[in-house]
């Protein structure tokens, strides 16, 4: 996507606000690094409150599944060209291998088709390069109208 | 008459379980809760407003219910598998079926196949009606092997 639209633009302005208001991200300390086009970044830090295995103290699953699941819909939203709300309708997560202790994890998502009514998904979590993945995911969206449209209805969609 | 120690008793089983949960910061960072009657197990997420994804319309992360999810597909399988170690997770999916709101969440999961190396295990969580799901899970565990 070369061209970017007004509507990612202003999207852009606000990006710190998007993590921010989800108390759930805040709470596993969730930092959007990077908004492109269709596209999103943020990283969870290693907080000893969000261990899986208390032996060997990998970070659990869960919080993976959380990075994934909120960067897919920042990716998702980052696509559209006017706002419209979204909602997961599926999230897959494949883990390939443990994250290390005491690292932060980088999550990053893209979202490489979209439908009127659909938006698809994947996304990577990793501690340095996609060469090395924790986990990929891939997730569906629905798109749903905002509430307050009404000039930008696309013909035969039903709000 | 001779005592059978390769199979553990249902009392040892939830023990196991349930001290591993009680050690495993996460599950104490959501504050899960397990209901055990003998082989069935009822999970509780009670409300929090950490759990919250969406604040204006006061919605469940869709990443807290993913992980309370996963948490009680491992803990069912835990239990019934008579392993030491608890089943790592190799992949989930989890559909979202419902707005999960800001209150207890409560799931329940089955498992389908237990094999020697690898289980495939579903679980539903849901709020007022156990006939109206929040999300599904279904996932495959890797098993330790340890016994089996």
């Amino acid at each position: 996507m070369s061209d970017q639209p007004e509507f990612f633009e202003l999207m852009k302005q606000y990006a710190p606000n998007i993590i921010n208001s989800v108390p759930y991200a805040q709470a596993l300390g969730f930092k959007l690094t990077g908004l492109e086009p269709g596209r999103a970044f943020a990283t969870a830090p290693y907080m000893k409150e969000t261990v899986g295995d208390p032996d060997s103290g990998v970070i659990h699953g869960g919080v993976i599944t959380a990075l994934l699941d909120n960067i897919c819909g920042v990716a998702v939203v980052a696509a559209m060209r006017e706002f419209k709300s979204t909602a997961t309708l599926d999230l897959r997560i494949d883990y390939m291998r443990p994250a290390e202790p005491g690292r932060d994890i980088i999550g990053e998502a893209e979202c490489y088709h979209m439908t009127r009514t659909v938006a698809f998904t994947r996304a990577w979590a990793y501690h340095e390069s996609r060469d090395r993945v924790i986990a990929t995911a891939s997730g569906s969206f629905a798109i749903t109208a905002a509430r307050n449209f009404s000039k930008h209805v696309p013909e035969g969609v039903n709000p | 008459m001779s005592v059978n120690t390769s199979a553990p008793t249902a009392e040892a089983r939830r023990e196991a379980l349930e001290t591993y949960l009680s050690r495993t910061p996460f599950a104490n960072f959501l504050d899960l809760r397990c209901e055990i009657r003998g082989d069935e197990m009822t999970a509780i997420l009670p409300f929090q407003e950490k759990l919250i994804g969406n604040g204006a319309i006061r919605a469940l992360h869709g990443g807290s219910i993913g992980a309370f999810l996963e948490l009680t597909a491992m803990a069912q399988l835990f239990l019934l598998s008579g392993q030491s170690a608890p089943p790592k997770p190799i992949n989930l999916t989890v559909e979202y079926l419902r707005q999960g709101r800001a209150q207890d969440l409560y799931a329940r999961a089955f498992v389908t196949k237990q094999g020697r190396r690898i289980a495939n295990v579903r679980a539903e969580a849901w709020q007022d009606e156990r006939a109206r799901p929040v999300a599904a899970l279904h996932a495959h565990f890797l098993l330790d092997g340890d016994e089996a």
